[in-house]
């Protein structure tokens, strides 16, 4: 594959099978991510781009193969589990705020509830990311009364909160209107400049070309490529990497 | 629509319009708007008002013009209206049963103490753990002002107990267990474990399969036979496990519809957080699920607050069975309608109560929460 750069991994996937009852959803997929790497994963839908990364923090069960985030390896065992969730934060396609909550509280809840924050101390810190994601004036507003960029934004702040090493995007822009992906994306590019290990899964292929170390092609649930943006769009090696990009970029 | 937003040129700014002005106000604009607007709103409303003219002298006649009020069953034979002095002689009884009555401020306490905690929880700035201190203290309180035997209050068997005080013993202590037991159960039946969810699944089914006065036939009669012989467990303590154990399942099979109502994003957010099953249920699933609820949920809290009423098969005395049972006073046979409406009337003012609390708790709760 890439140079890792000398770069300890912080996520490292062997082997790992998925199957969704008869469908082959991951095939013998393996990945090693480095501390402060920005990875963008791309492919068609239905590629498993999605799932791969919600491997990552148990929102789906591997059937096969390993998976190991600071060492801990992925298994059955709780502990672990939750020791890999407090450590990965996660945007989500819906925004999944939490819409009997304010804002702050989205923010502060998990900080006190498993972190045992104290509230103060919580709430300081959540205002400090509202600040940083540029939305500190709607700290007292519910969900519902934010747009969908601003809700995607106090979704990164929550995740923020819980001051993880590794951040994952599921395709954090799909579901906003045109005009409010850039104040997101915008947002995203300023995380990875901050030096925080992030993986995407986005057809923004901007943002993937400003921002990613290396890019992700997968295609019928395997890895088919991996390589820097900049090799990845001008020499594609193989013909199905070569087709989506010519479908996403061909306009 | 001819000069509406569809047909908008560039440049040209949207047209504002006044809203349509609202036809003549006062009584007679609102008579006009809402009683005589067309012709079939004007027939209906003249058929309507000729049953009222057919009806409503009747009753208030029956009801207050001849009406006794005092005194003995003959005059109220005589007059032919409304017999309260029927419900002037025997109001004690039907409200406290054969409560010893030189003791019945003891049971008008306790339902004030009850009532009192219903109060305190229906505000929502008590909500939180102090709140089951309250109910613990409050109710306990109540159970001891009944039962008697300590502080120098006689002991008063709880064969004894009846009218009102059981009724609303058996509500309040009925839903306060069957609702945290409903919601384990909706939990369960939607639970990633299939051991639980069978016997969650299988719990509900059977017990919503059966009549409730079954369920309390059962519970009055097998619980002892499950017992050692020389245990026995106090027949109103029986009735009361029955009702709880009915009313938990239907509670469960409401809570669980709120349950289903909640985006499966929500519990992968709450977990992507490192939140905890209990956790991500009380903090982030269960506040949601059971306000969206509050209506079937308050419609099953009513239902079983009437359903009390069904104990008298076997043998206690709530408050309908202790009207029934003035009735058959020999002096006083046959004022059916006088008992009924006085105790239709306070359980209308229970349910009604709720309603509207009902009511009040759904907007207070939906405000500024709109997806």
């Amino acid at each position: 594959m890439t140079d890792l750069s000398g770069d300890e991994p912080i996520i490292e996937l062997s082997g790992v099978n998925k199957w969704y009852g008869a469908f082959h959803v991951l095939r013998d997929v393996s990945l090693t991510v480095a501390k402060g790497e920005r990875i963008v994963v791309c492919g068609p839908s239905g590629s498993g781009k999605s799932t791969l990364i919600r491997c990552i923090n148990r929102l789906e069960e591997h059937q096969a193969g390993t998976i190991r985030v600071h060492g801990i390896p992925l298994d059955q065992d709780v502990r672990h589990i939750e020791a890999i969730r407090r450590d990965v934060g996660m945007v989500f396609q819906s925004f999944n705020l939490f819409p009997h909550l304010t804002v702050l509280e989205n923010l502060t809840l998990a900080p006190v509830w498993v972190k045992k924050t104290p509230k103060a101390e919580a709430e300081r810190l959540a205002r400090q990311y509202l600040e940083r994601v540029r939305i500190p004036e709607q700290a007292d507003k519910y969900p519902g009364q934010l747009s969908g960029g601003q809700q995607q934004r106090v979704a990164i702040a929550r995740a923020l909160c819980m001051n993880p090493s590794i951040m994952l995007f599921d395709e954090p822009t799909s579901a906003l209107d045109p005009e409010m992906v850039k104040e997101v994306l915008d947002v995203m590019v300023d995380l990875a400049q901050g030096g925080m290990t992030m993986l995407c899964v986005t057809h923004e292929m901007g943002f993937a070309r400003r921002v990613a170390d290396r890019m992700v092609f997968m295609d019928k649930g395997e890895i088919v490529e991996v390589a820097p943006p900049a090799e990845l769009f001008a020499n594609p090696k193989s013909e199905r990497t070569r087709a989506f990009l010519g479908q996403v970029l061909g306009h | 629509m001819s000069d509406g937003a569809f047909g908008l040129s560039p440049g040209e700014p949207p047209a504002t319009r006044p809203p349509p002005a609202i036809a003549a106000p006062g009584v007679v604009g609102w008579l006009r708007a809402n009683l005589f607007r067309t012709w079939y709103d004007t027939l209906l409303t003249l058929a309507v008002l000729y049953v009222l003219w057919l009806v409503v002298p009747d009753v208030v006649r029956w009801a207050l013009g001849d009406a006794v009020w005092s005194g003995e069953a003959a005059a109220c034979r005589a007059a032919g209206g409304a017999c309260w002095a029927f419900v002037a002689e025997k109001w004690r009884f039907i409200l406290f049963g054969t409560f010893p009555a030189d003791q019945h401020w003891r049971p008008t306490l306790a339902m004030l103490l009850t009532m009192g905690v219903l109060l305190a929880s229906a505000d929502r700035r008590f909500w939180g753990p102090r709140l089951l201190v309250l109910w613990a203290v409050g109710l306990g309180a109540a159970w001891l002002l009944m039962a008697g035997g300590l502080f120098g209050l006689s002991p008063v068997p709880t064969e004894l107990w009846g009218g009102l005080p059981l009724t609303l013993g058996l509500s309040v202590v009925g839903l306060a267990v069957a609702f945290p037991l409903g919601v384990l159960l909706a939990l369960g039946r939607t639970s990633a474990l299939p051991v639980l969810r069978v016997l969650s699944t299988a719990y509900i089914e059977l017990i919503r399969g059966v009549p409730l006065v079954s369920v309390l036939f059962m519970a009055s009669v097998m619980i002892p036979l499950f017992l050692p012989t020389g245990v026995s467990i106090d027949k109103l303590l029986r009735a009361q496990i029955g009702l709880i154990l009915f009313a938990a399942a239907y509670l469960a099979e409401v809570v669980r519809g709120g349950l289903q109502a909640i985006p499966k994003g929500q519990v992968e957010a709450a977990s992507a957080l490192g939140l905890g099953y209990w956790q991500r249920q009380r903090l982030i699933i269960l506040p949601q699920a059971l306000s969206l609820v509050i209506p079937p949920l308050v419609n099953t809290f009513i239902g079983f607050f009437k359903d009390t009423s069904l104990v008298i098969i076997i043998g206690l005395l709530d408050l309908l069975s202790t009207a029934k049972a003035a009735l058959t006073d020999p002096a006083w046979r046959g004022f059916y309608k006088e008992a009924y409406l006085f105790v239709g009337v306070i359980y209308f003012l229970f349910c009604y109560a709720l309603s509207r609390y009902s009511r009040y708790l759904e907007t207070s709760l939906s405000k500024g929460r709109r997806r």
